[in-house]
């Protein structure tokens, strides 16, 4: 389908921080880890549909602003004994730019 | 190549230690595991609920074999060690299996103490030990009447119980006049004499066993009296003994226990020892409890991080027969320097003793009703000055203030469909069944699995006593020192101590001063440890937005539609046409779907979208209203009523006060959100005795109220003292609030602080000390210099942050 699309340079996120991206699906969060590698996932935890872009991010996971859930960024996955999982995109990061893929991955 | 670790002993010690090495180093060893029993790990404290038909021996399986092949790990069952190779570092089983060993856990554990008497060999004389105890008994009570019980303790006694559930006739024998004397005091021990023998029980007291009778299975006891009684099965629960057998045949320094150090190493430092075969400074523990507190500290020693150290716990204890309660610790006997407390309800078949030397209590006895035994445990660890709740004391924790969930305390007597956790909705089945099929034993397990006392907290009292009436015996509240969280092993005193004392100044160089487990960190730490270093070094530590909560970060309130509520500040309440205007402008301007006066005397816009944010403090900052805090942990509010301006009562101008003590105070970051009141006369509308610091007006100057909450839990504050100047109430209400911002631990309100650490202390700091008052209220003014900004107005005209409140971009 459609493929890559750019939505910005990695320094626009903060670092352990994310941002939203508004697409015809959506709210996407797009995530910045500590070690600078880029997630994406559905902007609605699995639980109650909380914002994760809005959580605190620590390590590859998020914590749910909301009631705490702990999500993994890579697998959008609860962490246990929660369960539950949010949609992950594909990204990739070319040089200092971001690359979303909004195909579910 | 790993290292390779050996652990003998396949007990609950000793697992435990293989689980908390697990979670710290996953593969940092090859393990293996000797058990002389033919079973997997199982939770030997509730052999007791299986021998009284209660459980079942697969209800209380720890770790099954699937669980030791998923961890990798080699489980010798059935295999006995006999010897140890230190030479060629080598572990020998009695069939001949060997494995080589870079480091040993010990968890041999106890055997039972079998009395030196005639007899006491024969077919029918068994121990309380083990599964295969339990099944000698459940036979022999399908064939035979009569049992006979040696030892009136703890064990004893549930062996007698569950043995009389069997259908079995039974005798305790004891050789003191008091039953559990190491347990209790006379008074209890009789009225728990008592209530057995109302269920059945037959007791010989002040008895000795001469000898057991019998030519092949026993057929009777004697005693020294003369006495004989006859008996089909005799089960001797007189105590056990620390096995040190295998250490003392391969050199190891043994005394009664294997002696080890505070990291759990023996004298051969490759080997480690833990649980009932140990003896740490000259004590041996039998109970639950001190076992994991020992097991973390090996876990933490084996995994190569070496900052934790055992020393020594205090244990609590309640008796496994269901329907009767029972609860000691400490030192519940006391001598001529210690004050007893006491209360006794024979109707009621209640009571209570607390033994109290300088203020702190030393012990406690409870019997009928032990509601409060976690409470009473708690101020004995953390030896609490108890002098300002001394008349409450005996009343328990539910009397101090506590209207709100007061007297919710009868855990055992709760049906399982009655709900625990209002919050999460969880009700009392679900923990108990969460208990006893996943094997909980702490609060934090329990929460993670059911959520329960995960949100507000306020029934973590009922999960506690939940967990100690399922678990029975030795279920312990929580080390002394409870980890500020799952990153680190510090507690929030190490932490902040650390800060202040190494002038740390980022949350980075914390956690790598404080070894923190991961770079990271977790929800819980980073904005405790983004706290502490801002409240340490004002001006210095740099806030890191990345570590607060949403809230904080976008100074609103998250709602649960992902939307914000705003709240501008009006100074002690007060407002303006011109204000309500502006805010009736903004709302129409933005369509802000609601609007509500708060509790707080504010008003609420709720349902604004987050990128309006900016825009909507915009407006709002044009009309000279700044941020109202209402989303932070901070000062939230100072409400008032409306004095002796107006009010035909009022005898100060409480309205103003309030306006200065809100314009003193906005701005700065507390542990938790602090709220403040000043009503102009004892009437008191502006409900002052409910909030963190209250003022109430009388006609010869101001009382200060402090750790009041209206919240969850309703407190009513405690008076801290009267002065009659404003001046005073201003100098009072900073050095009040900087000596909790200092001391409280993150997210702890005033009102749990004060009962901490006592109002003494606090009074002891901020009253009578003149010099401290004056040098907390100088450090709150110069921590305020850099926190009085308006974080609306760096948003709307700095751009403070930006990236908070536009989208990354837009796609379709």
């Amino acid at each position: 389908m459609s493929g890559w699309i750019e939505v910005g340079e990695l320094e626009d996120i903060p670092k352990r921080g994310a941002r939203v991206v508004t697409t015809p699906q959506g709210d996407v969060a797009v995530f910045r880890t500590s070690d600078d590698h880029v997630f994406a996932l559905r902007d609605h935890c699995p639980h109650k549909g909380g914002p994760l872009s809005q959580g605190i991010v620590h390590g590859h996971k998020v914590t749910c602003p909301l009631h705490n859930w702990k999500i993994a960024l890579d697998t959008g996955e609860a962490t246990a004994p929660d369960e539950g999982c949010a949609a992950t995109y594909p990204t990739k990061l070319e040089g200092s730019k971001v690359f979303l893929d909004l195909n579910i991955g | 190549m790993k290292e390779k670790l050996v652990l003998i002993g396949n007990g609950m010690a000793g697992m435990r230690t293989v689980e908390e090495l697990l979670k710290l180093a996953p593969d940092a060893y090859d393990i293996t595991v000797f058990g002389a029993e033919n079973y997997g790990n199982y939770n030997r404290i509730l052999l007791s609920p299986v021998l009284a038909n209660e459980k079942t021996i697969e209800d209380i399986m720890l770790n099954d074999d699937q669980w030791y092949q998923d961890n990798n790990i080699t489980l010798h069952k059935g295999k006995k060690v006999s010897k140890i190779d230190r030479v060629n570092r080598l572990v020998i089983a009695a069939d001949g299996t060997q494995a080589k060993y870079d480091r040993i856990i010990l968890g041999t554990g106890s055997n039972p103490f079998i009395i030196p008497v005639p007899g006491n060999d024969l077919q029918g004389v068994i121990s309380f030990r083990d599964i295969h105890d339990v099944n000698c008994m459940v036979d022999s009570a399908k064939k035979h009447k009569h049992a006979v019980v040696i030892g009136g303790g703890l064990l004893g006694l549930e062996a007698a119980n569950g043995l009389m559930l069997q259908g079995m006739h039974v005798t305790v024998v004891h050789i003191m006049d008091t039953l559990m004397e190491r347990q209790l005091d006379s008074v209890a021990g009789s009225m728990l004499k008592k209530s057995l023998e109302e269920r059945g029980l037959q007791f010989l007291m002040a008895s000795h066993t001469e000898a057991i009778l019998g030519d092949e299975h026993v057929k009777g006891v004697r005693f020294k009296s003369g006495l004989e009684i006859s008996a089909d099965l005799v089960v001797m629960a007189v105590g056990i003994r620390p096995n040190t057998e295998l250490a003392n045949q391969s050199g190891i320094y043994t005394e009664r226990g294997v002696v080890v150090n505070d990291t759990m190493q023996t004298y051969d430092p490759r080997i480690y020892a833990i649980g009932e075969c140990v003896q740490h400074r000259g004590v041996t523990y039998g109970l639950v409890a001190p076992l994991f507190e020992q097991a973390k500290v090996c876990a933490n020693h084996l995994a190569h991080l070496g900052f934790s150290r055992y020393e020594g716990s205090v244990t609590s204890t309640k008796l496994k027969v269901t329907g009767i309660d029972l609860f000691s610790a400490g030192d519940f006997i006391g001598d001529d320097t210690t004050e007893d407390v006491i209360m006794q309800d024979a109707y009621r078949g209640i009571y209570k003793k607390i033994v109290i030397k300088d203020n702190k209590v030393q012990g406690a006895v409870l019997y009928g009703d032990t509601v409060d035994g976690a409470w009473y445990f708690q101020l004995l660890r953390e030896q609490t000055d108890i002098s300002d709740i001394r008349q409450y004391l005996m009343f328990g924790q539910a009397h101090l203030g506590d209207a709100g969930h007061g007297g919710q305390n009868a855990a055992e007597a709760m049906t399982n469909e009655m709900e625990v956790c209002g919050c999460n909705g969880v009700c009392k089945g679900d923990i108990v069944n969460a208990i006893t099929s996943k094997g909980l034993f702490t609060l934090d397990d329990v929460r993670l699995h059911t959520k329960a006392s995960n949100s507000c907290g306020s029934c973590t009292g009922l999960v506690e006593q939940l967990l100690a009436s399922t678990l029975g015996g030795d279920y312990s509240t929580a080390p002394t020192k409870k980890p500020l969280c799952k990153c680190t092993e510090h507690s929030h005193d190490d932490v902040r101590a650390a800060i202040k004392k190494h002038h740390l100044i980022s949350i980075p160089a914390a956690m790598e001063y404080l070894d923190w487990k991961n770079q990271d960190g977790c929800h819980v730490c980073r904005p405790a440890l983004n706290y502490y270093l801002i409240s340490a070094w004002p001006g210095e530590a740099k806030d890191d937005y990345q570590s607060r909560f949403i809230n904080e970060r976008v100074h609103a309130n998250i709602q649960k539609d992902g939307t914000y509520s705003v709240i501008p500040r009006m100074w002690g309440g007060v407002t303006t046409p011109t204000e309500l205007r502006a805010i009736a402008d903004v709302v129409d301007k933005y369509e802000i779907p609601a609007m509500k006066v708060t509790g707080g005397q504010r008003i609420d816009l709720l349902g604004v979208a987050k990128q309006d944010l900016p825009r909507v403090w915009g407006d709002l900052n044009k009309a000279g209203m700044v941020s109202g805090h209402a989303y932070g942990k901070s000062l939230r509010t100072v409400k008032t009523c409306v004095g002796e301006e107006w009010c035909r009562f009022g005898t100060q101008d409480s309205t103003k006060m309030g306006v200065v003590l809100e314009k003193l105070t906005w701005g700065s970051w507390m542990p938790h959100k602090f709220k403040m009141a000043v009503s102009g006369c004892p009437r008191n509308c502006a409900e002052a005795t409910i909030k963190d610091f209250g003022v109430v007006a009388v006609e010869s100057g101001w009382e200060l109220h402090v750790g009041g909450n209206g919240g969850v839990k309703v407190r009513a504050t405690d008076l801290l003292c009267k002065v009659t100047t404003d001046e005073e109430v201003i100098e009072y209400c900073g050095a009040f609030t900087q000596m909790y911002r200092e001391e409280a631990h993150y997210l702890e309100r005033t009102a749990p602080w004060i009962e901490r650490v006592g109002l003494s202390a606090i009074k002891q700091a901020v009253v009578e000390d003149e010099e401290n008052r004056k040098a907390l209220h100088a450090r709150f003014l110069e921590s305020q210099k850099y926190a009085q900004k308006d974080p609306w107005a760096e948003r709307v005209s700095e751009d403070v942050d930006k990236h908070e409140f536009n989208v990354l971009k837009r796609i379709g």
